[in-house]
């Protein structure tokens, strides 16, 4: 029985990594086609730079798509980690790396209950997740007064800021780029090297039946949780980097990072979807904004052109797989 | 299809629209009277902005008249920017400061939501214990008839936004937006070659404190013949904000000026130009810490204009004024906005201060500075 | 059977009642705001339940067909952006604008169930889009569109009957109205079999397509009506009115609160008007005990997974 239901599965998979893919260079093709400088080994690099901590995002949040759930407190666990690593740090380069473990602490027991509410208290992961939004949201604007407060050092700044320049072939290269590939490797490791994708595939498909197989779906369910949170953990260092403290550096976030895994291919609700899907979602979902900058339109209708797109990749993977199946 | 067709007829609708409902934020006779504003002496006592107003006109609150201490109510549109933190911190320590003449302040926030203020205000003036309501509008048409109403019953103070209605005993705004725009605008224009490049970074489109700002800067940009390259919103988010500049730098765009309509992002803007290793650029900002504090050390071209956060201050003087019976400047109590030029820069800059801090607090001599606004001792 | 169907469905409902006036009536009692049992008091707590009740009251049919309608706030700036702007503070085009409205809620519905339904697009994903695109519409054109309603049209959200304002007698009357479309009808019928059991239901030769579609036009128009109740209570539309009220998570929250299963086929009007009930007896409550901004944001999330939790637990299957 497993045979007949992965065979369509894993194809439709690869059809939808492609999909992402090539958008992807569709859309980089048109960026280097109004501005030909992005094809300079340093402007990509930049444009990786930027685009790091939601290609980060979407690869945690992938995780628990592929459970069939959503996250939905990704965007405040970047703002909290923003806004907490500003306080607890406050402008003391030796404490950087003792708070940095301590947010990855944080961001786990935030997974941990995402995860032990929706597997054991039953509460769908779309309110749980919201919920988890609100209160967070609140903490960090209650923790820091409602505005930015504390400050980041150099050190921990230099992790999505510093890039070193004149390196052969690539000209320049942000460290942003390199946590990138090291926390892509990772999370590529933990879902198909591991065997934990085709236990989170089973549980998004048919969880009673995942159970019957011997699957420990509340595991699944929870270890998913954990994953996204401290992917969101790294992407809200590699943002605080980037550009400093905010309040608000993290919303608009949650959306957008399942937008991003919906774009690559993922099927929301579980059921298909490999981290390719997640990347190459990012990186289209980010030369997408990149373009309407470059384009120079109204910022309003960039939202408009951004939700034409999500509805038209979407439904044209599903006219696909309608029509192959 | 039918997506599409929805989205032809919205554009039609637009085009038919036309100029006819279009909002006006380019008022020739305003951007005069507040041109004059700004260079006008305040009255009132020396050295407290907060307590001093523009102009003559007062009005007589005889009738308001109430012995004994005050209960003051406030419905607050919310605390969602780090602007109204601040002011939030002042009105709370004025009220403090004022704690023997109080006995009891109810505030009430409306978390940025119309309908929720109206039913709060409603609520505030149904539930009978305010002796008088200050009200913070969110927006101004959607409050005007909720204050109109409460108007009637007990005297009420506006401020920040305004209201559509003279019903307030009095309206209490510093000089406003065109008066931004111009401190800043004339400025950038004072500093660059006719002809020089200036990238407008903003908030939000459509807020009409905001878009006076704009209007304000850009006649004067035209005027003196500086080329705006772009105009562009950031929705005061850090890394859009860095982004956004660094879209433009990429473009091979000589950024000569960056002008804003709220500083809370401007060294974010800066960052941009160190990380793309390009000079500075003469800028705009706010009278934030963290800007003041770039400025310092940068040894930047650049001026502060500011909307005032002391404003918070003077809505609990003026319902203790008028609860005394006191006249009190009105029906518009125009309070003086300053700039911060490179001269008076260093006297406002608080090293104990968080970087988001409004310095023209005017909030140095209340009760808990610097602690109560986020400050170390 | 049915009976069966019914009961658990108006408990959820009666012990959210009781739990949001136990809440209202101890805080009123401890702060001494007795002025709060007046009938402006209790009227004016009735009141902050309007806006998201209609809402969702929308939004409990699209989830009880196993969809979900993140465009509604979208909806409600655009209704009351239109609604401003056509009537111009002119009172001879209240029933044009009116209709107006009406009909583009009704496009969107469409549009939504459309790419639901027979676009074969995930919910989410479908809806977000369309409030995306709607959004930017919005905000970039309106510049274009400024106004305001007619002074006689405020009636609808300020005037009353018997001391009750007409917009909680609208909502209570629309309420039961649909209650009864839930309960009674065909229609309802098929939109619970639908999301109980779409399999079934199309093996049963009901056209489940035309009910999801039917559900999200339902969903849009009380998005819509909700837009022209705040034109009429703000008097000029923002595009950032549903936006900034949270009407699409909120609504979402108080039907799931209410008891209507996410994954479709169960519950009802009666507990997503008790949820609201319950977030307008929290707002109140909080105003009263002077709880700030960022704390009250906290509590609500809590409570929000609490209040799902309390009867989600029950359940044997899995959620996702």
């Amino acid at each position: 029985m497993s045979e007949t239901l992965n065979t369509p599965r894993v194809e439709a998979a690869r059809i939808a990594v492609n999909a992402g893919l090539v958008l992807f260079f569709g859309l980089y093709a048109v960026i280097v086609l109004i501005q030909p400088n992005y094809l300079e080994p340093g402007l990509f690099m930049n444009f990786l730079r930027r685009a790091a901590p939601l290609v980060i995002l979407a690869s945690g949040q992938i995780y628990v798509i592929l459970t069939g759930g959503f996250d939905l407190s990704v965007g405040a666990v970047v703002t909290f980690t923003v806004t907490a690593a500003a306080l607890l740090i406050n402008g003391d380069p030796g404490a950087t790396w003792s708070v940095i473990a301590l947010l990855y602490l944080m961001g786990a027991a935030i997974g941990l209950f995402n995860g032990l509410v929706v597997a054991y208290l039953k509460v769908p992961s779309i309110i749980a997740t919201l919920g988890t939004m609100l209160w967070l949201n609140g903490l960090a604007l209650a923790w820091s007064g409602g505005a930015a407060r504390g400050d980041l050092p150099e050190n921990f700044r230099d992790l999505g800021r510093f890039q070193w320049r004149d390196v052969p072939l690539i000209g320049t290269l942000p460290m942003a780029a390199l946590v990138l590939v090291v926390v892509c490797a990772l999370l590529w490791w933990g879902l198909h090297g591991m065997g934990y994708g085709k236990r989170a595939l089973a549980v998004g498909d048919n969880p009673r039946a995942a159970e019957l197989a011997g699957i420990p779906v509340a595991r699944t369910r929870i270890t998913a949780f954990v994953i996204s949170s401290l992917a969101a953990v790294t992407a809200g260092i590699l943002l605080g980097g980037f550009s400093g403290v905010s309040v608000n550096a993290g919303s608009g976030l949650e959306l957008q990072s399942i937008a991003a895994c919906v774009i690559g291919g993922a099927m929301l609700l579980g059921g298909r979807g490999t981290i390719w899907c997640a990347i190459w979602g990012a990186l289209s979902l980010f030369a997408l904004f990149t373009l309407l900058n470059l384009m120079g339109l109204p910022q309003a209708l960039r939202d408009s052109i951004q939700g034409l797109i999500l509805i038209l990749a979407v439904g044209l993977t599903a006219w696909r797989t309608r029509r192959r199946s | 299809m039918q997506k599409k067709a929805m989205l032809a007829t919205t554009v039609a609708l637009f085009a038919l629209a036309g100029a006819a409902g279009a909002q006006e934020f380019n008022d020739p006779a305003e951007f005069a009277r507040q041109r004059a504003q700004l260079s006008m002496t305040p009255q009132g006592p020396e050295g407290q902005p907060w307590a001093q107003h523009l102009g003559d006109s007062m009005v007589d609150t005889a009738k308001w008249k109430k012995d004994g201490p005050a209960t003051i109510c406030f419905s607050n549109a919310g605390i969602f920017n780090p602007w109204r933190v601040v002011g939030m911190h002042n009105f709370q320590a004025e009220a403090e400061a004022q704690g023997d003449r109080i006995k009891e302040l109810i505030v009430v926030d409306a978390e940025g939501k119309d309908e929720k203020q109206i039913a709060d205000i409603e609520a505030l003036v149904a539930g009978g214990k305010c002796d008088v309501l200050i009200v913070s509008p969110n927006t101004t048409a959607a409050l005007t008839p909720a204050v109109e109403a409460a108007a009637t019953k007990l005297p009420v103070v506006v401020f920040d936004r305004g209201v559509n209605t003279t019903a307030p005993v009095t309206y209490i705004h510093p000089v406003g937006g065109y008066g931004f725009g111009i401190s800043s605008g004339e400025f950038i224009a004072a500093n660059l070659e006719k002809g020089a490049n200036v990238l407008a970074l903003r908030i939000v489109p459509g807020v009409d404190v905001l878009e006076t700002r704009y209007s304000a800067a850009k006649n004067i940009f035209d005027e003196a013949g500086l080329n705006v390259v772009g105009s562009e919103f950031t929705g005061s988010d850090r890394a859009k904000t860095k982004s956004v500049v660094e879209d433009y730098l990429n473009r091979g765009i000589q950024i000569d000026a960056i002008w804003m309509d709220a500083g809370d992002t401007a060294t974010a803007a800066l960052e941009a130009f160190e990380d793309a290793g390009l000079p500075y650029p003469v800028i705009s900002g706010e009278d934030q810490q963290d800007f003041l504090r770039k400025w310092r050390d940068e040894n930047l071209t650049a001026i502060a204009p500011s909307y005032p956060t002391y404003q918070w201050r003077t809505p609990i003087i003026a319902a203790l004024d008028i609860l005394d019976g006191k006249p009190v400047p009105g029906p518009e109590w125009v309070l003086p906005q300053p700039a911060i030029t490179a001269e008076t820069r260093d006297g406002y800059i608080d090293e104990k201060l968080p970087p988001l801090h409004y310095s023209l607090c005017g909030c140095q001599d209340l009760p808990g500075y610097p602690a109560r606004w986020g400050g170390s001792d | 059977m049915k009976m069966g169907k019914i009961r658990p469905q108006f408990s959820v409902a009666a012990v959210l009642l009781l739990i949001s006036l136990v809440i209202f009536v101890v805080t009123a009692v401890a702060t001494g705001e007795m002025a709060q049992f007046s009938l402006q008091g209790i009227t004016g707590l009735l009141q902050r339940m309007v806006a998201l009740g209609l809402v969702a009251v929308g939004q409990t049919f699209v989830i009880l067909v196993a969809s979900i309608d993140l465009s509604v706030a979208a909806v409600i700036s655009g209704t009351a952006v239109l609604a401003s702007w056509m009537m111009g503070g002119d009172p001879a085009m209240i029933v044009p604008a009116v209709l107006l409205c009406l009909g583009f809620a009704l496009a969107v519905g469409l549009v939504n169930g459309a790419l639901v339904a027979f676009g074969g697009i995930n919910p989410l994903i479908a809806t977000l889009g369309t409030g995306l695109i709607l959004q930017g519409v919005l905000s970039a054109g309106y510049g274009l569109l400024g106004g305001s309603v007619a002074p006689a049209f405020q009636h609808l959200a300020y005037g009353s009957l018997f001391g009750i304002p007409w917009s909680v007698l609208a909502l209570f009357g629309l309420g039961l109205a649909m209650a009864f479309v839930l309960n009674r009808t065909v229609l309802g019928a098929r939109i619970f079999a639908v999301g109980g059991n779409p399999e079934g239901a199309r093996l049963a030769g009901i056209r489940t397509g035309w009910v999801i579609l039917t559900a999200h036009v339902i969903c849009s128009l009380f998005a819509g009506l909700a837009g022209l109740y705040l034109a009429a209570r703000v008097q000029a539309g923002t595009p950032w009115l549903g936006r900034d009220g949270i009407y699409d998570l909120e609504s979402i929250a108080v039907t799931v609160i209410g008891g209507t299963l996410l994954a479709g086929g169960k519950g009802g009007i009666a507990g997503t008007l008790a949820g609201v009930f319950l977030f307008a007896s929290l707002d109140a409550s909080f105003n009263m005990l002077g709880i700030d901004a960022f704390l009250k944001q906290v509590l609500r999330g809590f409570i929000i997974i609490v209040a799902v939790a309390v009867h989600a637990i029950r359940g044997r299957g899995h959620v996702a």
